[in-house]
């Protein structure tokens, strides 16, 4: 146990399993002071449309929400990389007085003139609506006299959560749906939705359909072009991933043009394999062979990796992890994956999980598990403690955590350079979990590990 | 009647691409990271606290706990007290700490916030409060070293008092330096044998062990007594040219307990450090610890040793205005032109005190950039030919650009681990900058040479 004490309006947000009866409260605003993991609606809307690699991305604002999200995620494009590059209107004290319109406009009329983009978004920031700016009237403004799509995204940080970030995204991306050419795509077509491309993950996905013979028209958002977005619509079914980010985006499409939807997760054998199957048998009626071709690549791909995965799972029997993710769906994949490497997940928590999400959680989990909504530090710290977990499955602002109390970490989260997604993906994981907690090098850390190994010269450490 | 307001525009507007700069809340966290048993709260969203955290996490590879007042629409509408108090009853009950350093964001100054009126009407039922301190740091005001010198000001003027009399200690406020800087500045203190308060310490709070026990808040930091004792110093030293034209915390020491500020530029280089030893030879009355006398030596063994692998050797730096300052200072005694010198910052000092540091003979071919992008920098870089890059890691994409090396200095480092071990002040700083500098140097000429010598 620890002396951490957890606020009492946070009580309601964590849940024993096996201990107390499910009452768990989510979807609801941090509480002020407690430190919460999660970010605001801007980051929301930045995640989701950052990967959109030929559009200008415009944050109209001060220079922080621009300065801190600079190449901030792992998403790779084939050609060009206008989204890397960080944009701000960068307003100053008396912008606030004057409006910050005109900075807007002209910045926006510079910006297109030199990299000619395909479309630009305009993240509206914290104090716009505050000063008054008519951002849609400057967009619609310059859409005209540039001709290319100019979308507000309206996403200031103080108006929800960063799911509302995600709706604000999908919003902006549905004004550019069904502006392009659908004539030549295929009768077996999907889009790829919620996958970001992440160390080329989205390449090895769109690989995996191709392979079975489905035309892939677009991909939300991982190197995406506006051009595949504008005829997304012609695509005969959308496969979200990342449920979180992208449900709105394909409801939307499913009622505006029938397409239906269905959620996958690409992480781990056993979700990587049923993503296949489930779009095959979506198919089934136009193609047998596609159903074959899905089972040929499960069965190859399985056989490539399976002898490097059971000898992970052999040293990593019985090792204890935590889960903390943005989205609980990925979550699920995760404790699946974990198990299926012989680990006990002990500890599983998400920033925006709803409640039919923490239901299954509590399913998938044993008893003692912990499940934790829009945890914070020091809650994370305290069950990490307890339930002694050997590693961490988090993202960069857990590492930390982890690593001082002696604990593995592998990311998880949107900036990490390694492809998780996938049979290779899956490989890869298990490699990041293997390399972290057999690492030689918490024997030197303070605390249980020195006690175990005698006394120490240096005294108490 | 309607006010004329004279503001002019110097230039045409241009959008920031690639900010060499940061808001001025994101400085105020360093300063309530470097207090004792202290926590910073951002009066603001949710995201500026958490985008914060992973800034400086990604740096310092440490936790960074940041507490955040999370408005809502009612919040923004309604004014941001009750937020504010609940958010700070939150932290006190979560956290315990000593302190609470409270910065706002552009959204709580935007809707009018009066923050220290908020605060009188703040009272909790605690036994033990903590001390809170507000400051105002709008984050479309200036860039993050003003929110960092202003949380410091803030933190003195709220703290400070003048209550001991005979007191023989010395009041160094470093500016926003690595913890290896820190405790490189406090090693020299201890060696001088002269008494210190430094303000703010983060060598500890950024750059810690491993637990052993679980830490709430990471030890370190300066106590809150201490910070009163500011008060009753004999001198203060106060790191920053460009700082030294501003209101800052020594200067208002200054002012209102008699306190003589001795401004002097960040000891980066033999001749900024011998400024600072000066310094403290004369407060402190007492010789140079024999360990600098050999230290520099040392160091301008090596300069000889080095001289020419880097004589006329063009550099690009850039970052904030007084580490550009320094660095200059340092890059111009050893013979390296620094043909590019740029700054996120607009203080209008910039150039003025780089005259006074950079040859005469070379000024002309030097490019100043105030309030500059990465996009401008690069611009100008691929102008002048430089050999290498000293700054940041942000500079890294101009680096591999021009397929010109990149020397890390200063915040942030990202791509590299390290960032808070790196010195830069001292002999020892100069010392370890000196090897970089010509080993880069000479490993470009070795790496590009068709022959490989195994000899420089």
């Amino acid at each position: 146990m620890t002396n951490i004490a957890i606020l009492k309006e946070r009580e309601t947000q964590i849940y024993h399993k096996g201990i107390q009866t499910f009452d768990m409260t989510c979807e609801t605003k941090s509480l002020a002071g407690s430190i919460s993991q999660r970010a605001c609606v801007f980051c929301g809307s930045r995640v989701v449309l950052y990967p959109v690699a030929d559009a200008l991305h415009l944050i109209h604002g001060p220079v922080g929400c621009a300065a801190y999200t600079w190449d901030i995620r792992g998403s790779l494009s084939s050609g060009p990389e206008l989204h890397r590059e960080s944009f701000s209107t960068d307003l100053q004290e008396k912008d606030i007085i004057f409006g910050g319109e005109k900075k807007l406009y002209k910045a926006l009329i510079q910006l297109i003139n030199r990299y000619k983009p395909n479309a630009a978004f305009v993240y509206v920031t914290c104090i716009i609506g505050i000063i008054g700016d008519d951002v849609n009237a400057v967009c619609k403004k310059v859409s005209e006299e540039k001709n290319i799509p100019v979308l507000p995204v309206h996403s200031e940080g103080f108006k929800g959560t960063k799911k509302d970030g995600y709706k604000a995204a999908c919003n902006a991306l549905a004004k550019l749906i069904g502006t392009g050419p659908v004539g030549d795509i295929s009768s077996c077509s999907l889009n790829i939705m919620g996958e970001f491309n992440i160390a080329g993950e989205a390449w090895t996905i769109k690989k995996y359909y191709e392979k079975m013979g489905i035309e892939v028209v677009s991909i939300f958002t991982g190197d995406s072009r506006v051009k595949n977005i504008k005829r997304s619509h012609g695509a005969l079914l959308n496969v979200v991933q990342c449920s979180g980010s992208m449900m709105h985006l394909a409801k939307i499409m499913k009622e505006k043009y029938g397409i239906p939807f269905i959620r996958v997760s690409y992480f781990g054998i056993h979700d990587m394999s049923k993503a296949l199957y489930d779009v095959a048998a979506h198919f089934q009626d136009k193609s047998q062979q596609i159903m074959k071709n899905a089972q040929k690549i499960v069965k190859d791909e399985i056989n490539a990796i399976y002898p490097a995965i059971r000898q992970y799972k052999k040293a990593l029997m019985g090792k204890k992890a935590a889960i903390y993710v943005g989205g609980a769906f990925k979550a699920f994949s995760l404790i699946r994956a974990l198990k299926s490497l012989g680990m006990e997940v002990v500890l599983a928590g998400s920033q925006t999980g709803n409640e039919d999400d923490y239901k299954i959680l509590k399913e998938m989990c044993n008893v003692g598990t912990v499940i934790l909504d829009d945890a914070n530090p020091l809650e994370l710290s305290k069950y990490c403690i307890e339930k002694s977990v050997d590693i961490f499955v988090g993202g960069v602002k857990e590492r930390p955590i982890a690593y001082k109390l002696g604990i593995g970490f592998c990311d998880h989260n949107h900036e990490r350079k390694i492809s998780l997604a996938g049979y290779s993906g899956m490989l890869n994981f298990a490699k990041e979990v293997y390399s972290s907690v057999k690492s030689p090098v918490w024997q030197f850390l303070p605390g249980k590990n020195i006690l175990q190994n005698g006394n120490s010269i240096f005294g108490k450490l | 009647m309607i006010m004329k307001l004279n503001v002019q525009e110097k230039t045409e507007y241009t959008a920031t691409r690639n900010a060499c700069k940061l808001c001025s809340p994101l400085g105020a966290c360093f300063v309530f990271r470097g207090i004792k048993k202290s926590m910073p709260l951002l009066h603001g969203s949710q995201g500026c606290s958490t985008y914060i955290r992973r800034y400086l996490i990604s740096h310092f590879n440490e936790p960074v706990d940041i507490a955040s007042s999370n408005f809502t629409e009612e919040t923004a509408v309604f004014g941001g007290a009750a937020n504010l108090f609940l958010a700070i009853d939150n932290i006190i009950k979560q956290y315990e700490p000593e302190f609470i350093g409270i910065a706002t964001t552009c959204l709580s100054e935007t809707i009018g916030d009066d923050v220290p009126l908020i605060l009188r009407k703040y009272s909790n039922k605690c036994t033990k409060s903590p001390v809170i301190v507000s400051v105002s740091t709008p984050s479309y005001s200036e860039t993050h070293i003003k929110g960092f010198h202003d949380s410091v000001k803030a933190v003195v003027s709220a703290v400070a008092r003048r209550d001991i009399t005979d007191a023989d200690h010395i009041n160094i406020f470093p500016g926003m330096l690595s913890p290896a800087d820190f405790r490189h500045i406090k090693e020299i203190f201890t060696d001088f044998k002269a008494d210190y308060i430094m303000l703010p310490d983060y060598s500890e709070t950024l750059d810690g062990p491993c637990w052993s026990h679980y830490q709430k808040i990471p030890d370190g930091g300066t106590s809150i007594k201490d910070i009163e004792n500011m008060g009753s110093s004999l001198a203060s030293i106060e790191f920053g040219k460009i700082l030294a034209e501003d209101k800052s915390a020594g200067k208002l020491l200054e002012e209102q307990f008699k306190i003589p500020c001795y401004s002097l530029g960040i000891p980066i280089g033999i001749n900024e450090t011998d400024a600072f030893f000066a310094a403290l030879k004369d407060i402190t009355q007492k010789p140079v610890p024999k360990k600098y006398i050999k230290e520099r030596a040392r160091l301008i063994d090596a300069y000889a040793d080095g001289h020419k692998y880097v004589f006329e050797k063009r550099a690009v730096v850039y970052g904030e205005e007084d580490l550009v300052v320094g660095l200059c200072s340092f890059l111009t005694e050893i013979g390296v032109i620094p043909v590019v010198c740029a700054s996120g910052g607009k203080s209008g000092n910039l150039r003025k005190k780089l005259v006074e540091i950079l040859p005469h003979s070379q000024l002309a071919d030097i490019k100043i950039i105030e309030g500059a992008d990465f996009i401008e920098i690069g611009k100008q870089a691929k102008e002048m030919d430089p050999d290498f890059l000293i700054g940041n890691s942000k500079g890294y994409k101009i680096a591999r650009e021009l397929k010109k090396p990149l020397i890390r200095a200063g915040f942030p480092i990202h791509d590299r681990l390290g960032g808070a071990r790196i010195l830069h002040v001292g002999y020892k700083g100069a010392q370890q900058l000196f090897d970089a500098v010509s080993n880069t140097i000479i490993a470009s000429a070795q790496d590009s040479s068709n022959v490989g010598y195994m000899y420089m």
